[in-house]
């Protein structure tokens, strides 16, 4: 294992412009990768942030008594999806129409909003048919006049957090692919400039998994320098943007470190795919 | 130590290589392999390496036979033996040293073991003070005792030359084979193609002659000597 360090890390000093080649060119696809993900991951925080706005709100019919909806909210705090109830009594409700209309606000008699139980799902519980279902038994009580819940909004919301995710996995897939092929393309590259060396470690009795491990060592490096520039590549466009446009989020310590390890095994896939196909050849 | 029995070589592009060949060659023994440009002795010494499989019949070198060879089986076969090319096949970006010890480094010698020998093997071939120069700074005699070093480097049971001398003037000629019969004296055995017949004449050493892929003269095996038996 420390011959096949050593001759990975030789590999790097024979061939510097090829190595640094290499590494800039998978930092790049990676950095378009993470540049991706920096879009998807303030899509999702946005999202996640009109999300927890979500709510059922029940209106309750008039004359109904405390005792009846305080044990209605009791109820329906129980349910296993529900985060928060809040009882909205008329004069809330008034208060808070008059606040979210502005200049509209006179158009309200005091009395003509009916009482509400405003109702917070917890999260991963705020897809339409969760909301929907909750709504459902909500209204399943005698003094619960109407819920209503946004139904067509909330659909609309669930459907653009699908479409990103899927663009995201499909972009994110189609970047790590492109990222395997330089890196096997360039793990070719090395494994045919060291085709005479290859072929005397095999006449001396070199194993082929010794034969091979340099070049997973090599692969599983370049990506991960590759990696590692490419964050400081998406860092620094994150700054820039940040202190021109707007401030956005950037990864935090785990996503950064799952992305330079990414890179590593993009390398050692790349590798691994490149070997075991030319090392026959040579 | 090589037993071909009935070895048929046949390439998918350029046709029979070997046909029908039978030889055996005891262990210690000395052996040339003559005969004209294509007539096939490239293909035996690699047949005799197991860097090709015969077509049809069987190779035996050193107790491992074609037939039930596994892939890796081969790197253990190969470490038995010594393998010699008229090119040298040097690293040409590593010292004389490194080249030496890259051998014994590829099939996990003991690490502290290996300048010791590096040196010993050295030695043995009259390169100990040119262990820190690299290939392109020696001779072609030179570079060919490297590559000779190399090869003994696991301490085998046989060494495989392809023309070993090819490239080499008379005197480094006459250097580099009295180098390999010093091993073979000291029990290696050795199978040597080459074009030189006058080496061939003064050594007086067994001869297998192809011609077209056959076998068309063999001036025989030496007598038995006890204890030696079938050791292909």
């Amino acid at each position: 294992m420390r011959l096949a360090w050593r001759e990975a890390l030789l590999a790097f000093r024979r061939a510097p412009m090829l190595s640094a080649l290499s590494i800039t060119t998978i930092a790049f696809s990676l950095f378009a990768f993470g540049l991706f993900g920096l879009v998807a991951l303030n899509i999702r925080k946005a999202l996640i942030e009109v999300e927890e706005r979500v709510e059922v709100r029940a209106f309750i019919v008039d004359g109904s008594t405390s005792e009846q909806t305080g044990a209605a909210i009791a109820d329906v705090r129980a349910f296993p999806e529900v985060a928060t109830v809040t009882m909205v009594t008329p004069e809330q409700a008034l208060e808070r129409a008059r606040r979210e209309l502005g200049e509209f606000k006179d158009v309200f008699d005091p009395g003509i909003l009916p009482a509400s139980l405003d109702v917070r799902l917890k999260e991963g519980y705020r897809d339409p048919q969760t909301v929907k279902a909750v709504a459902e038994r909500i209204k399943t009580y005698d003094f619960i006049d109407d819920v209503r819940y946004g139904e067509e909004w909330v659909q609309k919301l669930h459907r653009i957090r699908d479409i990103s995710t899927l663009a995201g996995t499909l972009l994110g897939l189609t970047f790590a692919a492109v990222a395997i092929i330089i890196i096997g393309s360039t793990i070719r590259m090395a494994v045919l400039a060291r085709a005479r060396e290859i072929a005397i470690m095999r006449l001396v009795g070199a194993t082929d998994a010794f034969v091979r491990s340099p070049f997973l060592i090599e692969g599983a490096l370049k990506g991960f320098l590759g990696g590692l520039l490419a964050l400081v590549l998406a860092w620094g466009a994150n700054e820039i943007i940040g202190r021109f446009v707007f401030r956005a989020d950037f990864f935090d310590v785990r996503l950064s470190l799952l992305g330079v390890l990414g890179g590593a095994l993009i390398g050692l896939l790349g590798s691994a795919l490149s070997v075991g196909r030319h090392l026959r050849d040579v | 130590m090589i037993r071909f029995t009935h070895v048929t070589k046949e390439f998918p592009r350029t046709g029979f290589a070997l046909r029908d060949v039978s030889f055996h060659l005891a262990r210690g023994e000395f052996a040339f392999l003559t005969g004209p440009s294509g007539a096939g002795k490239s293909t035996i010494l690699k047949l005799s390496y197991l860097d090709e499989r015969p077509t049809s019949g069987e190779v035996k070198v050193a107790g491992t036979s074609s037939v039930t060879i596994t892939g890796s089986d081969v790197p253990k076969l190969r470490r038995k033996l010594g393998i010699i090319f008229q090119d040298f096949r040097l690293l040409e970006d590593r010292t004389v040293e490194e080249n030496i010890a890259f051998a014994l480094e590829v099939t996990g010698a003991a690490r502290d073991a290996i300048p010791a020998r590096v040196g010993k093997l050295l030695t043995q071939v009259g390169l100990a003070a040119k262990g820190m120069a690299l290939p392109r700074e020696l001779s072609g005699g030179e570079q060919q005792r490297v590559a000779i070093a190399r090869a003994l480097a696991n301490d085998p049971m046989l060494i495989v030359a392809d023309e070993p001398t090819g490239n080499l003037d008379e005197r480094a000629t006459r250097g580099v084979f009295q180098l390999l019969r010093d091993i073979n004296a000291a029990g290696t055995a050795v199978l040597m193609a080459t074009h030189d017949l006058e080496l061939v004449r003064q050594a007086k050493f067994r001869t297998l002659e192809l011609n077209h892929g056959q076998l068309v003269f063999d001036s025989g095996e030496p007598a038995p000597v006890a204890a030696t038996g079938d050791d292909a």
